[in-house]
């Protein structure tokens, strides 16, 4: 097929927008195949396995932007090309305004701004440990969303930020507020006095989505990173956190929520919670202590009804009214060919937590792996984003997904979740409604049950991904622990025999 | 830690510009950095420009 390539020297692009790119050129008719990457050796392997580039051929630079467009003829690929080019020239037009002058490092963004009190880095990761470094050096709070940091630059780095006193968030932290401010991933929600503690993103999301909904507001949300309980980290974090809530006058209550602390750590969170002198709720997801939240669900519901001064019971999912007749009433109208579920999650603690309830009911779960009868496959992992957009950001590679799950003779349900909120895709429910009704039009497949993060405030309507999923004949629950469990119901119907 | 109770937040944002627009978008004041890889991306170059900053200290 006609192919055609152009390097543009020098031209730094963030990934977000490459992606943004390659989809908006991706969609021009007769174009098949896009790419629009930076020129690194890993990119080049990408390009190379999409018939792009040439065996043997040398790549450009790491800060040379490669554009390649197979299309039906040479001409819309050189065409498409152009366009590519005008795209960038004028969002980088755009981006640099007479009033809006964009510095090339730290030290310029704080002589012209010496009042920032926090970075955001997003770099990659390779770069991302130095560029911390220096701006916890200049007395900055840190928001690290990249990811492959080696944890003794974490350990390092947060050893420096509790030295002056500052907070590190990450690395590989997706969402944190801070003082009514939501960073990276994250739904609109009202401040309040719910100050939180969460390893790293759709956790934390997911929690204080269902606390605006129970009316309770945030007033922090600290993203610690998924390894901070880990023996290496120790906690180093998770601990400052503490003690920046103990001492903040708008948190009434706290909420950490984590996977299991390491056995060598757990001792000193432990004696922190005990000495520490607000209420709070502790969810260790998959930890077995039952002073502590089991689900998320329960640990947002459990952190309601303490404020308001009452103890949280929580009910058993199985018993609730009509759900027996509804699962059996989607079990005649739906003959699905299998009894196996696949969960295809946009969100690593969404997850997680499906994985433990599915265990918990159903026997062995599998994790990111392509055999099992019932599979958890975690999208947002590094494994299933190379040179691909994250699934929260791009809903199609999910899309794609769903389509080939419903072919599959050995599922009963196809499991997931959908992330609203900002820097999240605008309508992601949109292209995996497609798929599935495309699905289900060809005839038997499984069923589909998931779960909606968001707020009304967040700028997607909730209501209406929600309703753009039913009507696709997606069964949407309440909450990620209630998707987990209609599933369990739907391939295993004694679990409401015995309730 | 408490500068950020008493000082409103101010953010500089190096990498994603997605992250700079959402917080304007709260009408947080944010400073977005045009960040590129230090030393044209050529590792055995970073190498060499870190351990001459590590001298600088």
């Amino acid at each position: 097929m006609p192919l055609a390539r152009a390097v543009l020297p020098s031209f730094y692009q963030d990934s977000v927008k490459l992606m943004r790119l390659a989809r908006e050129i991706g969609e021009k008719k007769g174009v098949s195949e896009v790419a629009a990457l930076m020129g690194t050796p890993a990119n080049h392997e990408i390009m190379l396995q999409a018939g792009l580039a040439e065996d043997g051929e040398a790549y450009a630079g790491s800060n040379d932007l490669v554009l390649a467009v197979e299309a039906d003829t040479q001409e819309l690929a050189y065409e498409a090309i152009e366009e590519a080019k005008a795209f960038l020239t004028q969002t980088r037009v755009a981006g640099v305004g007479a009033s809006d002058f964009l510095p090339s490092g730290l030290a310029g963004a704080l002589a012209g701004a010496p009042e920032s009190n926090l970075a955001m880095i997003s770099v990659p990761g390779a770069y991302a440990a130095k560029e911390a470094m220096d701006a916890l050096r200049s007395g900055l709070h840190v928001f690290l969303f990249s990811d492959n940091v080696a944890v003794d630059d974490e350990v390092a780095l947060k050893r420096e930020a509790i030295e002056r006193d500052l907070l590190l968030m990450g690395p590989d932290c997706g969402t944190a507020y801070i003082a009514g401010a939501g960073l990276g991933f994250t739904n609109a929600v009202k401040p309040g006095r719910v100050g939180c503690i969460a390893a790293s993103g759709t956790g934390l999301q997911a929690v204080v989505s269902q606390l605006d909904a129970l009316g309770e507001g945030i007033s922090h949300g600290i993203g610690v990173g998924g390894r901070d309980l880990s023996a290496e980290v120790g906690g180093l974090m998770t601990l400052h956190a503490l003690d920046f809530l103990s001492s903040d006058p708008e948190t009434e209550i706290v909420l950490l929520i984590s996977k299991p602390p390491d056995a060598e750590v757990l001792p000193g969170i432990e004696e922190a919670l005990e000495n520490f002198d607000k209420p709070h709720v502790v969810c260790f997801l998959g930890a077995e202590n039952p002073d502590w939240a089991e689900t998320l669900e329960d640990a947002g519901h459990a952190v309601a009804t303490v404020l308001k001064g009452e103890s949280y019971e929580p009910e058993n999912f199985f018993a609730q009214a009509g759900l027996k007749e509804r699962v059996a009433s989607l079990r005649m109208e739906e003959e699905t060919a299998g009894e196996g579920i696949l969960g295809l999650f946009s969100g690593g603690t969404l997850a997680h937590e499906s994985r433990l309830i599915l265990e918990g009911l159903l026997g062995e779960v599998s994790w990111n792996e392509a055999a099992g009868r019932h599979r958890i496959l975690d999208l947002g992992d590094d494994r299933y984003t190379v040179g691909k957009p994250h699934p929260m950001i791009d809903p199609e590679s999910r899309a794609e997904m769903l389509s080939q799950a419903a072919m599959d003779e050995n599922l009963g349900v196809v499991l997931f979740d959908l992330m609203l909120g900002r820097a999240s895709a605008q309508d992601p429910a949109g292209p995996l409604a497609r798929a599935i009704k495309e699905a289900r039009g060809k005839g038997r497949s499984p069923h589909f049950v998931a779960s909606v993060v968001g707020t009304a405030d967040d700028p997607q309507d909730v209501d209406e991904q929600v309703r753009i999923l039913e009507d696709a004949g997606v069964v949407v629950l309440p909450s990620n622990t209630q998707a987990a469990r209609f599933a369990a119901a739907l391939v295993k119907p004694e679990l409401l025999e015995d309730v | 830690m408490k500068d950020l109770r008493r000082k409103p937040l101010r953010v500089v944002n190096l990498g994603l510009e997605i992250f700079a627009d959402e917080l304007k978008t709260q009408n947080v004041p944010v400073t977005h950095v045009r960040w590129r890889p230090p030393a044209g991306g050529k590792p055995h170059l970073l190498e060499i420009l870190e351990k001459l900053e590590e001298l600088d200290r």
